[in-house]
């Protein structure tokens, strides 16, 4: 079996199954059994099998085809490296990351001891299913770029959606029936009665999974912008579910308003790529161009390319771009001026350029994930689009929307210089500990949960800044598992008591257990609960290699040790806010007795998923080497999430690196973050805050040693910064909102009255010329009309004397008109020639 | 040229005809008669079969080529186009007396207009 040919043909399936179901659903939704019942079944059975055939993708293509290229990798390696032939192979063998010693010295960058990986470089899937349109040099195509990565986000994203889609058959069982909604009051007092939108609902969210399978399988950044797209146009829909609402239709605006502007940037990123590199697609593509066999580099392998030795250089087009002036003035672009050009010889202006142009393309494209991964300042929308039914914040907030915005940093990761990263670290940084703290207070549940999102999704921008790319996209996969399976319960805990207050709520462990244990798994999950060096929960482990890729960030550059300070304040906040909100809803006297006592357990297709999911947040940050004592790692080989997403770490980022225009930032490989110097502080750091922060919350919210009124009293003036969310939304509006207002009424009031006064007067002109014309027509036209109408009726009238109705009469007249005939044609023809 | 010294020719069948003509015509403007109109229209039709008979014969015009059955065929045309008119008209006339109770075409001027 070819991997290369049934691996995007697998992966197509699973993308274009919930295309078909929302596609079915939009055209039959409504007939669907009663009230549309079945779309859910089909929605929930296409992401279903997209499911299976995604983990059957994992386990039985992508497995097989990356082990093919471990053996003959590493002979290929020793051959290279004859002055180690034997001790390549074993250090291998026991995973040590003490292979620091034998660098390439073509790696080695300015004397750091690189750590140059040795891992087989596994050759991703890449190519184009169908062109859409080609366009001199630009080829807009539908394509595929497959790595373990994809492979792994597929499985995840279905796996995730499928649980959320079972949830959401119970969840939104309210839709089956006409609707009385007690948030709108119409003009006449009364509620909103309107019918039930089952099918919508599960229609929106087949188009949702389409469009986050769209980028994850994307062979070309142009397509991830479509879908992009699709998936902001997919969230405005289901954050505005409830339309009605006046909250609702404002948060969707927002959210879909704030995205765009992420997308601007984005787009300038786009146009510095494509104006320079002449192309969209991430792999090499090769393709038949006039019979011969063409490949056409991508944008990884032109950033990084093989002479580098995956080195990132600036690649020929920028530097052909930035001299732009040179070549007009008559420079020829050979090889030896480009490569001068480039700055690896004096003057360094034009290399300068390059750099630049390099630079704005990677912020542009992190400006379009800023914005989908409501990082800081664009971080607003998440917390407003709480207002779409719960199973969509469970969806937005873990596998779909939020983690493209990672997903593509990830991605993009080879692209971005080290000043773009540090951006992003910084970005990531600011943004993990405004929503920590703004989540301490919140008091709505889904709140808590929507900043904790926007927390740990800084962490992962954090992580992917600092170089960390493993840890980042760990961590995207194990915070999607126990995010997702923490907004289902807090569903569950909605739908049992009708609010979203927790300050209503309390006790509730006895009323939902399934729900309040399985919500416990959640917290310990995102807490990053464990035992230090042995066994954790998933979060454990990402959180860790956080801490640790940050850790020895620090460590080579000093100046921005904030970062790791920061990470381990936000993990005893995390821990803290977490508990808070456990022990609020669970533990405790029920503060509120009238819904206490209306509370009951879900239906088990809400609590089912939250089981298996809970199982996962426990248990995906494990791999057979966790078990080693149990020998699993010998029965399966080294296997788990870590491991597929070491496969698919882009070739040359491992490599140490440092800025060009920030010349003292240096950037550490990922694997120095595994040495003992760093992984022991950081595991401890771990767990230490973890555990700080729980014992804050059990002593503040269970214990009741710490009043939390007392708190609050104390620190009045962070207290209130903190539940205005740090004023951002006043801020906004101050600083955007009212000036676009103020300018929209300016220009309606330019509008109502010069635009529209001058075109009241060209109506009123119209409208005189129009009379006039009327004038005109009805005296004269008609008038004309009107003679020769009277003319022939009179000339009628006048004749009819003549038909008397007489035989006798008419022969005469014949005889006569015969006669006269005749002498008149005698007379002519007399008179004639 | 005097006309009765004359060899009998086209002409004199002309004026039979012509005189036969006149006659059907006053025939049919005086008579009150719906009969009678009938019996001029016959005239002024005979008078015109004269007329073509005298044309298309072989023996008072010579110049005609062919076997001279032309106005022959004509008249026997117009002869039958009478008759059939004929029936027709007397079925009219029937039927107007039968609602009228005369055949006087003076009372039927219903067609005033």
């Amino acid at each position: 079996m070819d991997a290369a040919v049934v691996l995007p043909k697998l992966l197509a399936l699973a993308w274009l199954l919930p295309l078909a179901s929302f596609t079915l659903i939009v055209f039959f939704g409504p007939r669907m059994g009663h009230a549309g019942v079945r779309a859910g079944q089909v929605a929930t059975g296409a992401i279903l099998i997209g499911c299976l055939i995604s983990l059957y993708a994992l386990f039985f293509v992508w497995l097989p085809y990356s082990h093919a290229f471990e053996t003959p990798a590493e002979e290929a390696h020793a051959a290279a490296a004859p002055d180690h032939p034997a001790a390549t192979g074993d250090e291998h063998a026991d995973a040590s990351h003490g292979d620091a010693d034998h660098a390439d010295a073509a790696h080695g960058a300015e004397g750091h001891a690189a750590a140059s990986h040795h891992a087989p470089i596994i050759k991703p899937i890449a190519g184009d299913w169908y062109a859409l349109g080609e366009f001199g040099s630009l080829r807009i195509t539908i394509g595929y770029y497959i790595d373990s990565l994809t492979v792994l986000m597929f499985s995840m994203v279905t796996f995730i959606a499928t649980c959320i889609h079972f949830y959401a058959n119970g969840y939104m069982h309210d839709e089956l029936h006409d609707v009385v909604d007690h948030e709108v009051k119409l003009a006449n007092g009364h509620h909103l009665h309107r019918p039930g939108r089952f099918h919508r609902f599960f229609q929106y969210l087949s188009l949702f999974c389409f469009s986050m399978l769209g980028i994850v399988i994307a062979g070309n950044i142009a397509m991830i912008f479509v879908f992009w797209e699709l998936v902001g146009i997919c969230s405005y829909f289901l954050i505005g579910f409830y339309i009605e609402r006046k909250s609702a239709s404002n948060a969707a605006n927002k959210a879909f308003i704030v995205n765009r502007i992420g997308d601007f940037g984005m787009i300038i990123g786009l146009m510095a790529l494509f104006g320079s590199l002449g192309t969209f697609a991430f792999g090499d593509l090769t393709r038949e161009v006039d019979g011969k066999e063409v490949t056409e580099p991508g944008l990884f392998s032109l950033v990084r390319s093989e002479a580098n030795h995956h080195h990132l250089v600036v690649p020929d087009g920028m530097v052909k771009a930035a001299a732009a002036d040179e070549i007009a003035a008559g420079a020829e672009p050979t090889a030896e001026k480009i490569a001068e050009w480039r700055g690896e010889t004096e003057p360094k202006q034009v290399g300068r350029y390059a750099y630049w142009l390099l630079v704005v393309a990677g912020l542009g494209i992190f400006c379009g994930c800023v914005g989908k991964s409501a990082q800081f300042p664009l971080h607003v929308w998440l917390p407003d689009a709480m207002e779409g039914p719960t199973p969509v914040s469970a969806l937005v907030h873990s596998a779909t929307m939020v983690a493209a915005g990672v997903y593509l940093v990830g991605r993009f990761f080879p692209v971005f210089v080290p000043e773009v990263l540090l951006v992003i670290a910084i970005t990531g940084c600011i943004t993990l500990f405004l929503a920590a703290t703004i989540a301490i207070t919140a008091t709505d549940i889904k709140r808590v949960l929507a900043y904790s999102t926007v927390s740990q999704l800084g962490y992962m921008m954090l992580a992917l800044g600092v170089g960390g790319w493993v840890a980042g996209m760990f961590h995207l996969i194990t915070h999607a598992f126990f995010k997702s399976l923490l907004f289902m319960c807090s569903g569950s805990v909605i739908h049992a008591c009708h609010t979203n207050d927790m300050m209503k709520m309390g006790g509730l462990r006895k009323k939902m257990p399934w729900t309040a244990y399985t919500m416990l798994a959640g917290c310990l999950a995102i807490m990053g609960a464990g035992v230090p060096f042995s066994i954790g929960l998933s979060g454990h482990y990402s959180k860790d290699a956080i801490l640790a890729q940050a850790y020895s960030f620090k460590d080579s550059n000093p100046s921005f040790g904030f970062l790791f300070y920061v990470a381990a304040l936000g993990a005893v906040i995390t821990a803290f806010y977490m508990f808070r909100l456990w022990f609020l809803t669970f533990a405790g006297e029920p503060r509120d007795h009238h819904i206490y006592d209306h509370a009951h357990e879900s239906p088990k297709i809400m609590y089912y998923p939250l089981v298996v999911l809970a199982v996962f947040a426990v248990g995906v940050g494990w791999s057979t080497t966790d078990f080693s004592w149990f020998g699993l790692h010998h029965l399966f080989g080294e296997f788990g999430v870590r491991e597929l997403l070491d496969q698919a770490q882009p070739v040359g980022t491992l490599e140490p690196t440092h800025g060009v225009l920030l010349e003292n930032l240096k950037y550490p490989s990922e694997h120095d973050s595994h040495l003992d110097k760093y992984h022991i502080t950081a595991e401890l750091v771990a767990f230490g805050t973890a555990i700080s922060g729980f014992l804050l919350a059990l002593a503040m919210y269970d214990y009741r040693i710490l009043s939390a009124a007392e708190v609050r009293a104390h620190f009045g003036p962070i207290y209130q910064l903190l539940i205005h969310k740090w004023y951002f939304d006043e801020i906004y509006n101050a600083l955007f909102v009212q000036p676009t207002l103020f300018l929209g009424r300016r220009v309606a009031q330019f509008d109502k009255q010069v635009i529209d006064g001058l075109i009241d007067r060209l109506a009123w002109m119209t409208r005189g010329v129009a009379h006039l014309d009327d004038l005109i027509d009805r005296y004269f036209i008609d008038g004309l009309v009107n003679l020769t109408a009277s003319c022939t009726y009179g000339v009628g009238i006048w004749f009819r004397g003549a038909e008397t109705g007489k035989l006798r009469q008419y022969v005469m007249f014949i005889v006569v008109a015969t006669v006269s005939l005749f002498f008149l044609v005698s007379l002519i023809l007399a008179g004639g020639p | 040229m005097n006309l009765l010294t004359q060899p009998v020719g086209v002409s004199h069948y002309l004026i039979v005809g012509a005189i036969m003509f006149v006659a059907g015509v006053v025939c049919m403007a005086t008579k009150r008669n719906a009969l009678g109109v009938l019996m001029g229209i016959e005239l002024v039709l005979n008078g015109a079969n004269v007329n073509f008979v005298a044309f298309g014969s072989v023996y008072l015009r010579p110049e005609v080529t062919g076997i001279g059955l032309d106005g022959q065929l004509v008249a026997l045309f117009v002869i039958v186009l009478a008759a059939a008119e004929a029936a027709v008209a007397l079925a009219i006339t029937l039927n107007f007396y039968n609602n009228h109770s005369t055949v006087d075409v003076d009372q039927a001027d219903e067609l005033k207009g």
